[in-house]
């Protein structure tokens, strides 16, 4: 019942949640740039305007595949909410990730097409640490499902901090920030204006933004298991933690400068490797 | 009994009859007669025993057959050597030659004369494998019926040697057979030579300078693989007093008696499975038609080292053989995914996966623990479907567009849509979730967590991460809407695209059928070679997820048309800046001149080139085999 209701709770709140998020993060930014910056709801006034546009488009199947990445992000939030496998859960989201950069070449279009390879470098960056994350919540928990993980004994974190650490890493990666934003970003002020989503307009595009939220709230759900367990002071810490690291992306982002493709897949895998396998070796080692 | 030896047979029969059989119409017949046949025969057999299955043995003291094997195996090695001295290949014939020497002698001095007398074992693992060889093997050569016709419009520079092609296709597959049935390990070995002969034949075809080049690489490699082989069944017979594969493989994990001989054995199915550092072979077949490298990749030839490795993966838990086949097995996953980046050549992509993929298959069996078999028989399964799709896929593709360059399938979507649907189907079975492999890696991955073994995580996650990125690639390339492009002919017609839709029918099938498969004939087959049962791998829970997730991906195109989302939108030319001529092909450059549009993928030659890792991870493997057999053999003497 619990599993179902916190599944619904996603479903209807995880934009809420994402789209503050995103108001707060351009306060926040604004703020350390010196500027007063836009409402806390402007994502919300932004994404409802783009939702009332019409859509153009280049190619039909982008439409196709939009679409796909929605609903695959959807689905991939809702079995990581219903306590699911998170394997799984990150297999789902791979499939997402897919999706939008088939949409990203269905344009044949120069800008986006060049998001889309490095999209994909980006996927190619971040996926060895993401299966670490998968590995080392099942060495220290004993399993992979999300229900279990949440109510063993100790928080996961406690034997896998070179994990979270690394996770930490390539999370700023995901949320699309500095100095990892290589195929898209927030700001429309680089060598290929948008990206990947350079050939979305109107509702297409209010559609990945719409995704870009469902999967924030998801990523930040997984901060947060690293450190919820079956004690309920738990869950308060998380929250906390999952605030300090948005804060500490927030910095980051404001204050590196963009860095070249080379730099992002070598420093990644090289923290994978550092922080995520020798962690792991550690635990085989503790067990 | 008689399914076995029909299935033995009629292969070779079909084989003389194409040899004979006059005219391309005559052929087309005997080749889709036959396969129709061959693989209803493989299936009736495999769904008689698919509920239940008492394993059994036949064909006691054959004494016949052992003499009609000795001739076969003299008439080939006398033909081996004749070629390795006309092309000056010395070391080829004396490989032939020392090979089939041992067997002689075993055989003419009585030493193979044991204890054991049946030759043939049959059990669900082998009704597994010859229901794959059987229906993908014959969906191979009814697609080359199609293909060789236009191969030859397109190659006039080519003999048309189709009346050796076609028996040779045959003969491969009921090579296969044999080895899957074999218990008795010359007859094993003989099947063994058989494919190894007959890849060699396929290989160099075109008689190209390149082709015969590579036919005589995939020949010494193999011959060394061979040579190991018959050493280890010298010692068995010498030293164990028994030929029998199954009474090796109940001898035990860790049975110092054969400690030699699973070494020797091992090494045999390297080769034969094309792993670093004996790769090459593999990626030099591709020169090869198209219907021979799916044949090699997908069902046969490079399946046959990983069957017999999974046979003996009992004997390989927690013993330096084993340690050898998982760290070679996993680094090549590694090596070769990486190495596929840099690759445009959509064959040698291809290649590169079916090498890495097969590291996988081979690392798994190295654990030999229950859930790491079962991962290697399901990736077999799957893979063996997807790969042989693909490369089919590829062979339609070069004959549509003229040429099998990936840059160049750039809109396949809008030039060919047929074949570029085919294709997504292949590539998405390849690595995506829900679909098959997938499903095998993930079972994998939980193995190599709950054996301990860190080294092979490591090659897993960054392995993932680079097949992600090829594979991917590829699916972006083939999507790319170009407007206004000129609509392409779907050359596969008929027999090749029947053959098409075939694959990918049961790829879809059995992507929804496996756990039933799994539970019918991996299971059983499981218990009893590690006598202990683990309920399931991949709980119910997750496999009607990823069901469900399946149904979604078929019901997503449908659901938007019914929705009408796309109608609605209005279609605009992509955004260049404002340099667009009209069109989204070309633009304006700084000199206003029209300059044409070009997307290329990413490759990067300077970090995963085959100039900067071939070579490195061949002597890497070498290392690894060399120190590991020291080690291994040391201590066992």
């Amino acid at each position: 019942m619990i599993k179902i209701v916190s599944t619904v709770l996603y479903l209807v709140f995880a934009p809420v949640f994402g789209g503050l998020l995103a108001g707060v993060d351009r306060k926040i930014t604004a703020r350390m740039q010196g500027r007063k910056g836009p409402p806390i709801l402007q994502p919300f006034y932004d994404i409802f305007k783009l939702f009332s546009k019409e859509a153009i488009v280049v190619d039909h199947l982008q439409n196709l595949f939009v679409i796909g990445y929605l609903v695959f992000i959807i689905f991939t939030g809702c079995l990581f909410f219903y306590g699911g496998d998170l394997l799984l859960a990150f297999f789902a989201i791979t499939l997402a990730e897919i999706f939008l950069i088939m949409c990203a070449s269905s344009a044949n279009s120069a800008y986006s097409s060049m998001g889309s390879q490095r999209e994909l470098l980006q996927m190619m960056a971040y996926e060895p640490m993401i299966l670490i994350v998968a590995i080392g919540f099942y060495i220290a928990t004993g399993s992979f499902s999300v229900g279990e993980i949440i109510t063993s004994q100790t928080s996961a974190i406690a034997t896998t901090p070179g994990i979270f650490l690394g996770y930490l890493y390539i999370l700023t990666i995901k949320f699309r920030k500095s100095p990892f934003d290589l195929s898209t970003s927030h700001h429309a002020h680089q060598e290929m204006v948008k990206g990947l989503t350079v050939e979305l307009s109107g509702r297409t595009l209010g559609i990945t933004e719409l995704a870009h939220w469902y999967e924030n709230t998801f990523l930040i759900g997984i901060i947060a298991i690293f450190i919820i367990n079956a004690t309920w002071w738990s869950w308060i810490v998380a929250l906390a933690v999952c605030a300090l690291a948005y804060f500490m992306e927030i910095l980051i982002d404001n204050t590196y400068a963009r860095v070249k493709w080379k730099v992002l897949l070598n420093s990644s895998w090289i923290v994978a490797f550092g922080l995520g396998i020798l962690n792991l070796l550690a635990l085989y080692y503790i067990k | 009994m008689y399914f076995v030896s029909f299935l033995l047979l009629f292969p070779v029969l079909t084989a003389v009859l194409l040899f004979f059989a006059k005219g391309y119409l005559a052929k087309k017949i005997i080749v889709i007669t036959s396969s129709v046949v061959i693989s209803g025969m493989a299936l009736i057999f495999a769904t008689m025993n698919f509920f239940t299955l008492s394993n059994r043995f036949y064909i006691k003291d054959a004494e016949f057959v052992n003499i009609l094997f000795l001739i076969i195996e003299f008439v080939i090695m006398c033909y081996l050597i004749y070629l390795g001295i006309r092309f000056k290949k010395y070391y080829v014939s004396l490989l032939s030659l020392v090979q089939s020497g041992i067997l002689f002698w075993l055989e003419l001095s009585g030493q193979a004369k044991t204890e054991h007398s049946f030759n043939i074992y049959i059990d669900k693992f082998a009704i597994i494998m010859c229901s794959i060889i059987a229906v993908i093997g014959c969906l191979i050569c009814v697609y080359a019926v199609g293909y060789m016709k236009s191969y030859h419009q397109h190659h006039k520079e080519y003999k048309d040697r189709t009346t050796l092609f076609f028996p040779l296709l045959f003969l491969f597959i009921s090579a296969m057979f044999g080895i899957v049935f074999s218990d008795n390990l010359i007859w094993l070995f003989f099947f063994w030579e058989i494919t190894t002969f007959c890849s060699f034949l396929l290989i160099g075809y075109t008689k190209t300078k390149e082709a015969v080049t590579n036919s005589f690489r995939a020949l010494w490699m193999n011959l060394i693989g061979g040579l190991c082989f018959a050493v280890a069944i010298a010692y068995c017979a010498l030293k164990l007093h028994t030929l029998s594969l199954h009474t090796i493989v109940h001898m035990g994990a860790g049975a110092q008696a054969v400690t030699i001989p699973v070494f020797l054995l091992c090494i045999a199915c390297l080769t034969k499975s094309a792993q670093l550092p004996f790769s090459k072979w593999l990626l030099g077949a591709m020169v090869a038609p198209t219907p021979t490298s799916a044949l090699l990749h997908s069902a046969t030839m490079v399946k046959a080292g990983a069957y017999l490795l999974i046979r003996l993966s009992p004997l390989l838990a927690h013993t330096v053989a084993g340690a050898l086949v998982t760290t070679i097995g996993g680094f090549t996953f590694l090596a070769t995914s990486l190495l596929a980046i840099s690759q445009s050549d959509g064959k040698k992509v291809l290649a590169y996966s079916t090498i890495a993929n097969l590291g996988l298959i081979i690392a798994c069996a190295g654990i030999g623990m229950y859930e790491a078999v079962w991962a290697a028989m399901l990736l077999i399964l799957f893979h063996a479907v997807s790969k042989s799709l693909m490369f089919l896929s590829v062979g339609a593709v070069e004959n549509s567009i003229g040429s099998r360059n990936i840059e160049d399938m750039h809109g396949l979507i809008v030039k060919v849509p047929a074949l570029a649907f085919v294709m997504l189907i292949g590539i998405a079975g390849m690595f995506l979730a829900p679909f098959g492999m997938l499903i095998s890696k993930w079972a994998a991955l939980k193995a190599f967590i709950d054996s301990n073994s860190i080294l092979l995580i490591i090659f897993l996650v960054y392995g993932s991460a680079a097949t992600l990125f090829y594979w991917t690639k590829w699916l972006s390339k083939l999507v790319a809407g170009v407007h206004h492009s000129e609509r392409k002919d779907n050359q596969a017609k008929g027999c090749e695209w029947f053959s098409l839709l075939a694959h990918s029918g049961i790829m879809i099938f059995l992507c929804l059928s496996f756990p039933t498969i799994s539970r019918h004939l991996i299971e059983p087959f499981l218990s009893e070679i590690f006598g202990y049962k683990i309920s399931s791998i991949i709980g119910d829970g997750n496999i009607q997820i990823m069901t469900f997730m399946l149904c979604m991906i078929f019901i997503l195109p449908f659901g938007i048309r019914v929705l009408t989302l796309d109608k609605t939108s209005k279609q605009k030319s992509s955004y260049m800046c404002g340099i667009n001529t009209g069109d989204d092909r070309k633009f304006v450059d700084s000199l206003g001149e029209k300059k044409k549009m070009y997307l290329s993928n990413w490759y990067m030659e300077d970090l995963f080139g085959e100039k900067k890792i071939l070579l490195p991870s061949i002597i890497i493997a070498t290392v690894i085999i060399v120190v590991l057999l020291v080690i291994g053999i040391g201590g066992a003497l």
